[in-house]
């Protein structure tokens, strides 16, 4: 193995770090905004990812059957479609489950725990419970490569870009709109926000759609990494949860921290030691640190 | 064999007459009374849920849950054997009724409704379960119950029992057969082992390693294992790329085998430049992990949908008739339309539902109409089969490439591999 071997790999290793991150980010960002900013406890968040995956499969499937000249384009499109229809969902669910249940948590977690059952049995049942996996554009396929013996996943360098322009969304849309303005005020201080006149119910309803929403997105990019399946959404929710309360739940930039610490720790591990025990190790650091700093990495200060 | 016994149901005195007349050891008047032969109370000495007219077998499978992808097929095949056998007169002249139960990707449930239908309902047989774990939960109840079990997956190996015929390959069947060839064939001497965590990679993987270390004279570069359901394998890649190895060699499975396939070949590592053979890739995985992405790899199995040869052609065509033409067949799928040949075979072979006598009959139970070519039930109750290479090809279709020149023998307990 020469110098400039290890060069390479050590490279990669630092990108599969950093594209482990990007996946970790995505899934935790639109839970940071439901669980963080609402305290709602949403467990069919993973379900939300696999709808995202299933429009972007079925999209594909669609512009294959009948625009194939359009195949090297849609994409954009399908996660701009996964957003809407997880956002539709969202909203709809909210009207329906949630908002009866704000001050019942534990209610909230069975619940939620219920529909993500329900939904997993409807993608089975309509859609078919064998994994899938859309066709994917060529330009998104393979590796790139800047030299010889080094490879950069093109999917990776994709998922990458899209986790920076959602993060950057969601801040400037939580920090600089009058929506983010509504949800700091609502979750500072509920009372407070409905007597100074702000509508807390649609408030309420309006995040956790667009929770949803980036939970869409998150399952149209993974389908570049994984496949999707009834219960795909239910690998992510672990991680996704993980990711969230490590971080803090109230903070964006705790979310941020976490999936930067736990995807290092994760890929560096992995590397030195085998998958499982690497694992192990993960899990271990963050209950220690949990047990140190039960509120996570970045407490919100909030008055009470 | 037909036989219309149940058409004309015999009275009670006539029953008693042929009764009489098949026990007379007359070789002739036996032979005649061969269609009428078959009375309830001479088949059924133990109380199972047969009648004149039909005979009731269960069907123990997940259609819900997790193992759903995996099992539906094993369910249609089944069902389609089951419905091929009742249109060409049954089996001892009773058409076979089937009681679907759903194990729900539980264990627990599995074992619950094992001793469900062997205990309520009475059946004759069962075919059903997938994954080891299953497997094992509804054994012990198969062995209390005395109850009989056709397993249809490839599996670890290290098991027999009275009670169960295993019609998918033991570990041994599956991997030693690929690995000689990989040696041969394409100079394979360093092998990276990668697998799921659990009992059927860490078992095969154990073989392998003895067969390349202690046979092939061979070293193994790597050996790593993922939990079930990890999707990230870029760290992993990374250490295929410094060890080189001759043959990545694996049995990745679920979600976790997408993932992996998908990432090799972002990684720039694809068929044409590394030599990569699987044990756990048929064609119901293929559709998820895309034909793209594993063009150019190898698998290792007993059989492969695009085997050529009539009667393949003839079980596709009935597949596809039945449950669409874009469904596909995978290993353990036709695994599963064996079962209820197999068993009819050895009950008339038997000429009883009892099960220890269908067990006895067992051995030796051949079947020369298997979509995979020939198979013979061995004295372990796992099957003579023959073992397949092929590679996949983009359009996600399979072509096999080599084939083992004999039946192998299938060895549960392998000496010198544990």
């Amino acid at each position: 193995m020469t110098l400039s071997d290890m060069l390479n790999i050590a490279l990669m290793q630092g990108f599969a770090g950093l594209s482990l991150f990007s996946v970790l980010l995505l899934m935790g960002l639109g839970l940071a905004i439901i669980f963080g900013q609402m305290g709602v406890i949403n467990m069919a968040h993973g379900e939300f990812m696999t709808i995202g995956a299933y429009t972007i499969f079925m999209l594909s499937t669609f512009t294959e059957a009948k625009w194939p000249d359009l195949l090297p384009f849609y994409f954009p499109v399908a996660i701009l479609v996964a957003f809407a229809l997880a956002f539709i969902a969202g909203w709809v669910v909210e009207w329906a489950l949630i908002r009866h249940l704000y001050r019942r948590p534990l209610d909230t977690l069975l619940a939620t725990w219920g529909l993500s059952l329900a939904l997993q049995q409807s993608f089975r049942s309509f859609i078919g419970p064998k994994e899938v996996s859309p066709t994917l554009p060529d330009w998104m396929m393979g590796s790139w490569a800047p030299a010889e013996g080094l490879d950069i996943p093109i999917n990776g360098l994709f998922v990458m870009g899209l986790t920076l322009l959602v993060t950057g969304i969601v801040m400037l849309a939580l920090y600089r709109s009058r929506w983010g303005l509504r949800v700091r005020a609502t979750v500072s201080n509920r009372t407070m926000a409905n007597a100074i006149g702000i509508d807390t119910r649609r408030t309420d309803r309006l995040t956790f759609a667009i929770g949803c929403g980036i939970a869409g997105v998150a399952g149209a990019a993974f389908t570049t990494i994984g496949s999707t399946g009834p219960t795909s959404g239910s690998l992510y929710i672990v991680d996704a949860f993980l990711v969230v309360t490590f971080g803090g739940a109230a903070s964006l930039l705790g979310t941020v921290a976490s999936a930067f610490g736990i995807a290092q720790t994760q890929s560096i591990s992995e590397f030195f030691i085998t998958g499982s025990m690497a694992k192990v190790l993960t899990l271990s650091l963050i209950v220690l640190i949990l047990m140190i700093r039960p509120q996570g990495l970045f407490a919100a200060r909030l008055r009470h | 064999m037909s036989n219309d016994s149940h058409d004309n149901a015999p009275s009670l005195s006539r029953r008693r007459l042929i009764q009489g007349m098949a026990a007379l050891p007359l070789g002739g008047l036996a032979g005649a009374a061969f269609a009428q032969a078959h009375p309830t109370a001479k088949v059924n000495t133990t109380g199972l849920a047969v009648t004149d007219k039909e005979v009731v077998v269960g069907q123990l499978h997940s259609s819900t849950g997790t193992m759903a992808i995996s099992e539906t097929g094993s369910i249609q095949a089944e069902q389609l054997a089951i419905d091929q056998i009742n249109a060409a007169g049954g089996v001892l002249g009773r058409t076979i009724r089937v009681i679907k139960e759903d194990g729900a990707s539980d264990w627990p449930t599995f074992a619950e409704k094992a001793r469900k239908l062997l205990v309520n309902d009475h059946v004759a047989t069962v075919f059903g379960c997938w994954t080891s774990a299953s497997r094992k939960a509804v054994l012990p109840i198969f062995e209390k119950e005395n109850g009989l079990l056709y397993y249809p997956t490839f599996y670890e190996g290290l098991e027999q029992s009275k009670n169960v015929i295993y019609t998918g390959q033991e570990a041994t069947q599956q991997i030693l057969y690929g690995l000689d060839w990989g040696a041969k064939e394409k100079g394979a001497k360093t092998v990276f082992l990668v697998g799921s965590d659990y009992i059927w990679p860490r078992t095969s993987m154990k073989i392998a390693r003895k067969h390349i270390e202690n046979f092939q004279k061979g070293k193994v570069v790597g050996e790593e294992y993922y939990p079930l359901g990890h999707t990230n394998f870029n760290s992993l890649i990374n250490k295929i790329k410094i060890a080189k190895p001759d043959c990545i060699f694996a049995a990745v499975v679920g979600g976790s085998n997408v993932a992996f396939y998908k990432q090799l070949k972002a990684a720039g590592i694809t068929g044409n430049k590394q030599f990569l053979l699987t044990l756990s890739l048929t064609e119901d995985e293929m559709l998820g992990v895309g034909g793209e992405n594993f063009a150019g790899f190898y698998s290792s199995m007993k059989y492969f949908q695009s085997l050529d040869n009539p009667n393949n052609r003839k079980f596709v065509e009935a597949f596809k008739a039945k449950y669409g033409p874009k469904s596909v067949i995978g290993d353990v799928t036709q695994a599963g339309y064996l079962g209820p040949w197999l068993w009819k075979a050895a009950v008339e072979r038997a000429r009883s539902f009892d099960v220890d006598k269908v067990v006895a009959a067992s051995p030796g139970i051949e079947l020369p109409t298997a979509p995979e070519g020939y198979v013979k039930v061995h004295a372990n109750h796992h099957l003579w089969s023959k073992s397949r290479i092929a590679q996949g090809q983009p359009d996600g279709t399979f072509k096999v490439v080599a084939e083992s020149p004999q039946l192998i023998e299938p060895n549960p307990f392998p000496k010198g591999y544990q």
